[in-house]
């Protein structure tokens, strides 16, 4: 630890307002066709918890410190990998009209509307 | 000299994979490039749990014994848990993934909450702050993972009905201040060296059953339709505590990737709120959904039931139509079908829509998704404000499975639940048909005057099995013409 940056007071706060300020405006752009996949994707994000949890679990000297470290890391790596299987599934199924048109077939004529009572 | 490099190291990847989590993020703003912004920010994830391994070399001397042990169960833990979320998470079906993102945002929320009792266990913080950081991200950690296991039981069907009691609200309100003392004792204990009423462990132990309880009687009593809030809500929690994690662990990548999606959960949830015409407190601590007394005007016409072939026969010569597709589609799987029907009027000439109400769904943006699934392209998709205009010049609108986000009473019954939210105004269409399975009411428990309407016919029937005989009567016109 002792070569590490320390962050505390101000700059802690620094971080944290201009990480959210760089969230909202980043999200803010995103058309509502992709909000499923963003938050899906956002919530992979947060899964680098899973790099607290492996501090966390590495630096545990008790048994009651490696079994929540050993939870900890558990659920991080299932965010993560979680998030990642969906977000890319989702993603993968968007495309435009042009991949497509391969099944346009029946009756091409225009008619004119029929009136009905 | 090797522990400095490794940190030296451990300070640049992390930085990389918070650059790489903002681009990736940032990419994921346009259908074109987002399938690629998850990747970059795989990647950054990717690099950041490799090279969080090289602290290794710098644990604290009392966890160097321990060391062998603590490698092989991180080991085992990333390949469990990533193993099994990575599996379950590629066979899992498209209309499931509110409750996996629910569940994967439990489990984020949890590890947070899990880092920050091994910090009060291990009485590793240093300075009050710090303890106020770590309690506060505990807390918020455990009500998110609680909360979030029991919105996955809510919307995988585990849970059928909201939980509502008398006194909820007082009961619920009593809890949280139950932890918040017991966190504020834990402070004034610490800060006083005075000697406590129940051991150290004890009262941390009880400070987490509390928060964990918090989350569970949070989410209890909220109904199915509110469901995008309460996702939206806890992907912001858990984003916050892992951020305040980060603070207490002195690693800016979780700093800033928390915090990026805090604020981030936060726009979507207002997003949503504002889409269903509440405030979030509003959705938090009202019981909505159940059935108010409320004056309903009295609506004039009658419900006329039409055969789904003339409906479908109808569109078929239409020039235009706008389909309004609900969360009843996808309940009934009808979203290939309906794909399948518009292929067949659109060969033909006609002009077809999709209008997506914001809340369609059981989170933001599902029903887009579901569509994307079923194959139609994006570009025939449209939101509330950029195709609410068009309706007045539309021959048909098609309302399939969806009920409360065509009530026209949200624009004038001021006594109305849902009076002033936004609507897509399928009743200014020339002709409006509504798909659905009977004469029940939507979620907010109103009678839809748009069914009464002089324009609108009604086609009673399981959506699947209605296109498909809208298929048939539509494909019967063109074979009888052949011959």
């Amino acid at each position: 630890m002792e070569y590490q940056i320390a962050i505390t007071g101000f700059v802690a706060l620094y971080i944290f307002m201009l990480a959210a300020f760089s969230g909202w405006v980043i999200i803010g752009n995103v058309p509502a066709i992709l909000h499923t996949p963003l938050m899906s994707g956002s919530n992979f994000v947060h899964g680098i918890v899973v790099v607290g949890g492996i501090f966390a679990l590495l630096n545990a000297s008790t048994r009651l410190e490696q079994a929540i470290g050993f939870f900890a890391v558990l659920l991080g790596a299932g965010n993560v990998a979680g998030g990642y299987a969906v977000t890319s599934r989702m993603l993968a199924m968007f495309q435009t009209s042009g991949h497509e048109n391969k099944h346009a077939k029946h009756g091409h004529a225009k008619v004119s509307p029929i009136k009905k009572g | 000299m090797l522990i400095q490099i490794s940190q030296l190291t451990i300070g640049a990847t992390d930085l990389i994979a918070a650059f790489l989590f903002m681009y990736g993020l940032k990419r994921m703003s346009s259908p074109v490039t987002a399938p690629s912004g998850i990747y970059v920010a795989g990647i950054g994830m990717l690099v950041a749990v490799l090279a969080s391994f090289l602290y290794i070399l710098s644990v604290d001397a009392a966890a160097k014994p321990q060391l062998p042990i603590n490698i092989g169960l991180a080991v085992i833990a990333l390949i469990i848990g990533g193993g099994l979320a990575w599996w379950v998470g590629k066979k899992v079906a498209m209309t499931a993934m509110p409750q996996m993102v629910a569940i994967y945002n439990g489990m984020g929320g949890g590890a947070a909450g899990a880092i920050a009792a091994v910090e009060l266990f291990g009485d590793k913080t240093h300075g009050l702050t710090q303890l106020v950081v770590t309690l506060l991200g505990a807390l918020i950690g455990a009500v998110s993972f609680s909360g979030s296991l029991i919105a996955w039981a809510k919307l995988d069907g585990v849970l059928k009905n909201p939980l509502r009691f008398r006194g909820q609200q007082i009961f619920n309100g009593l809890v949280m201040l139950l932890t918040l003392a017991v966190g504020g004792y834990i402070l004034f204990i610490t800060k006083s060296g005075a000697t406590p009423l129940l051991p150290m462990p004890q009262l941390t132990e009880l400070f987490f059953a509390c928060a964990l309880v918090c989350g569970i009687l949070m989410t209890l009593p909220i109904g199915g339709a509110d469901m995008p809030v309460v996702i939206s809500i806890y992907n912001a929690f858990t984003g916050l505590a892992v951020g305040l994690e980060g603070f207490v662990l002195q690693n800016p990548a979780l700093m800033i990737a928390g915090m990026v999606v805090g604020a981030a959960g936060l726009l979507l949830t207002l997003l949503m709120a504002k889409a269903m015409n509440r405030s979030i407190s509003n959705v938090l601590f009202t019981n909505f959904g159940t059935p108010k007394k409320h004056k309903q005007g009295a609506i004039k016409g009658s419900l006329k039931p039409v055969d789904a072939a003339d409906a479908g026969i109808f569109m078929r010569y239409a020039s235009s139509v706008i389909i309004v597709p609900g969360y009843g589609l996808a309940a009934a799987q009808g979203q290939q079908k309906l794909y399948e029907f518009v292929k067949l009027i659109k060969s033909a000439g006609v002009s077809v829509k999709f209008a997506i109400h914001p809340v369609a769904g059981r989170m933001p943006g599902q029903m887009d998704v579901l569509l994307a699934e079923a194959g139609v392209p994006y570009d025939m998709i449209f939101q509330l404000e950029d195709i609410n205009d068009e309706f007045a010049n539309t021959d048909v609108a098609l309302v399939i499975g969806a009920n409360d986000v065509v009530n026209p009473a949200a624009r004038t019954d001021k006594s109305s639940p849902i009076y002033g939210m936004p609507i897509l105004n399928a009743d200014k269409a020339k002709k409006v048909y509504v798909v659905k399975r009977g004469e029940g009411k939507g979620y907010a428990g109103i009678v839809n005057a748009l069914f009464y309407a002089e324009n609108c016919d009604m086609v009673y029937g399981d959506a699947q099995a209605v296109l498909a005989k809208m298929i048939e009567a539509v494909r019967g016109l063109g074979s009888a013409k052949a011959a």
